[in-house]
């Protein structure tokens, strides 16, 4: 197997992470008459605890399960995502304003496509509708801090009370629909959910005092966060924000803090459920997983998720018109899970990255390919690469990778951290 | 005699015409390591999955300390105290070994997924604390080495003690042992027993176990019952169950006089 993970080290008997935890809770547990060996150290006069001078020079020994389970639980994995988000922070400083609304566009992306791994790639309920849930968030923002205009309404109110209220809607929503999505699975759900996108799309169409009605659109909600208005140019310091700069900044703590709170949600009971549900349905009920629960509760945060994203999204394009709430782009936001890998956080992030920054880098690239063409002649359109390069490319991940290009990450990691073994 | 910890009565299970339990009765004490044997297809595992919810008998009663356990869903029967291993593993591939331990955790835990989401103290207590109880189960049954590799790597004998762990981590009461060595050599054969004899001795639960392997229901098993096209032929002691001409006739086709009378019976 060459997916696998190396071994870590891993100590049998872990250390308390808090002093203060007495001994006593642990040593009573019933399994603990099984072994005797692991009580007797923990109750010790250490209390499990590892000298210090043990972990020099070994990063992977895990002397607390707080260490082994954390979610930057290697040296390598804190130092990245530290660069990683000094560069992301950066970045909107440097690159142009085109580009780096581009990329704030990729991390709302990145958000939708959170909240459907959560219901898709964790919890095994595949979704088509989930564009209906980010339109859902988008309207809701807009009305409650849009602009009005000639018909559609709008409060203008907070920001931070539109992004809140942006989950709550698309979340009760799909409180009211989950029970119908959880009894049916697999191929049934994904028809349910298109269903659900079509009806969404004609109603959208038909309510134009939200919506702006079919063909117009409305514009997203008015960015005044906490007050202050994003549209203006802020100086802290030397530095100079500018509007499109704060929405970056905006898109960049959001998302962040959403994929934390997944990923803390993951590694723990619920997220184990979800797994549990995705894996064999039948087997989780018996071990104590209530399965109306778990589906439901996995289609509502994925919703609000959605929700979330679809009200920054408005914000970003400016403009939403009810039809584009549609099956393409239910798919492109498929295509994010799979081609970032299923079931992982981080996955989604490049697989959002990579979703919409590749249209950017094709026109890059354009002048040098053969056969496309950027104006008239050649043999293929810059558009039609795309879609080709798209589909082909989800092809060959589903087949090659089913993990995606997380999964083809952790091979080449699995690789370097084995070398020059090849187990 | 304390009161059974389990008990059914007259539990009568069909599939449209086809019977699958016919008025079986039977109780487990407390401790007890109480033995279902009987041909394929007697409805051993149907009685496994009426008591855990999946099935619902149409006729009869089944209740766990005095309670009754029909018409519950499995995830209620589960944190009421009954846990079950499966004939066909039943592991959820995907995860590591220690998930699916920590999986059999779930009702014992209680931090809710808001809780979750933002890692509040209460959270990663109880994670911890779960995972310890889970890490003596590894150590328990030998799995030290696996435990963080995904269960659908494995091999099928390491599997199944997984499963024995997943269901030991419920902390149940009564536990259901659907053919725990079933296609295991002599050697792996030795080891379950093993564990499940130290189960016992050290945590005093009540076994029900489905199982083929003759030689260790008849070691271990405080009581057999067999059962043979979804009916009850014998219940007792091991010696018992042995001599019995029911069961002999069960299982080597024998047709001692009352075999030969019941099925003129059932045919007239």
């Amino acid at each position: 197997m060459t997916t696998s993970t190396p071994e870590r080290e891993t100590p049998g008997t872990p250390e308390r992470e808090t002093p203060g935890t007495p001994a006593r809770e642990t040593t009573d547990s019933a399994t603990s008459r099984l072994t005797g060996q692991s009580r007797s150290l923990l109750a010790g006069p250490d209390r499990g605890r590892v000298n210090r001078n043990a972990l020099r020079g070994r990063p992977r020994l895990y002397t607390s399960y707080a260490g082994d389970s954390a979610l930057l639980n290697t040296p390598a994995k804190r130092w990245w995502t530290l660069a990683v988000i000094l560069l992301a922070l950066v970045l909107p400083f440097w690159l142009t304003r085109d580009l780096s609304h581009l990329l704030s566009v990729a991390m709302v992306m990145a958000i939708a496509g959170i909240g459907l791994n959560l219901l898709t790639g964790y919890a095994g309920q595949i979704s088509l509708g989930h564009p209906f849930f980010m339109a859902l968030g988008a309207y809701t923002g807009a009305v409650v801090a849009g602009e009005p205009g000639s018909i559609v309404i709008g409060w203008e109110l907070d920001l931070g009370i539109a992004l809140v209220l942006a989950a709550v809607v698309p979340g009760l929503v799909g409180l009211v629909v989950a029970p119908l999505a959880t009894r049916v699975r697999g191929l049934y759900l994904a028809v349910l959910t298109l269903g659900l996108l079509m009806l969404g799309e004609q109603v959208f169409k038909q309510w134009a005092s939200v919506t702006g009605g079919s063909g117009v659109g409305r514009a997203g909600a008015l960015p005044v966060l906490f007050g202050n208005d994003l549209e203006q140019t802020y100086a802290v310091g030397p530095l100079l924000i500018e509007p499109h700069v704060s929405l970056y900044l905006l898109c960049l703590v959001l998302l962040v803090a959403l994929a934390v709170a997944a990923r803390n949600l993951a590694r723990s009971r619920t997220g184990r459920a979800f797994a549990a549900v995705r894996d064999r349905d039948i087997a989780a009920e018996i071990m104590g997983v209530n399965l109306l629960r778990t589906k439901t509760l996995a289609f509502v945060l994925s919703s609000a998720y959605a929700g979330v994203a679809g009200c920054l999204y408005a914000i970003l394009i400016g403009r939403v018109a009810p039809e584009q709430w549609n099956i393409l782009f239910a798919i492109n936001l498929l295509a994010i899970v799979v081609i970032g890998g299923v079931a992982t956080i981080s996955g989604t992030l490049i697989g959002a990255a990579f979703v919409v920054l590749l249209p950017r880098l094709l026109e890059w690239l354009a002048p040098w390919l053969p056969f496309v063409s950027t104006g008239s002649g050649g043999l293929i359109t810059i558009f039609q690469l795309e879609s080709i390069l798209f589909g082909a490319l989800i092809v060959l991940f589903l087949i090659l990778e089913p993990r995606g290009l997380f999964g083809l990450w952790h091979r080449i990691r699995t690789y370097f951290t084995t070398w020059p073994f090849s187990y | 005699m304390s009161a059974p910890l389990l008990r059914a009565e007259g539990v009568s299970l069909r599939f449209g015409g086809n019977v699958a339990l016919d008025d079986v009765s039977f109780e487990v004490r407390p401790g007890e390591l109480f033995a279902i044997i009987g041909p394929n297809g007697a409805g051993k595992t149907s009685t496994f999955n009426c008591i855990s919810g999946v099935y619902r008998p149409q006729a009869g009663e089944i209740t766990f300390r005095e309670e009754s356990v029909l018409g519950q869903r499995p995830d209620r029967i589960a944190s009421r105290g009954i846990a079950r291993t499966f004939q066909n593993i039943e592991l959820f591939d995907n995860l590591t070994v220690l998930e699916n331990l920590l999986l059999g955790r779930h009702h014992v835990m209680r931090a809710p997924w808001w809780k979750a989401m933002a890692w509040l103290p209460g959270t990663s207590r109880e994670e911890y604390a779960a995972r310890l109880e889970i890490e003596y189960l590894i150590e328990f049954l030998d799995l030290t080495a696996v435990r963080r590799h995904p269960v659908g790597i494995l091999p099928y004998g390491i599997k199944k003690r997984i499963e024995l762990g997943r269901a030991l981590a419920m902390q149940p009461e009564l536990l259901l042992l659907d053919e725990p060595v079933a296609g295991m050599n002599a050697e792996e054969t030795e080891d379950m027993a093993r564990f499940i004899l130290d189960i016992r001795s050290e945590l005093g639960l009540a076994m029900i176990m489905v199982e083929h392997d003759m030689r260790l229901v008849m070691d271990l098993a405080d009581r057999v019952m067999v059962i043979d096209f979804g009916r009850r032929i014998a219940l007792g002691t091991p010696q018992e169950v042995q001599r019995d001409p029911a069961v002999i006739a069960a299982y080597l086709g024998g047709a001692t006089d009352d075999v030969l009378e019941s099925v003129r019976e059932e045919l007239s």
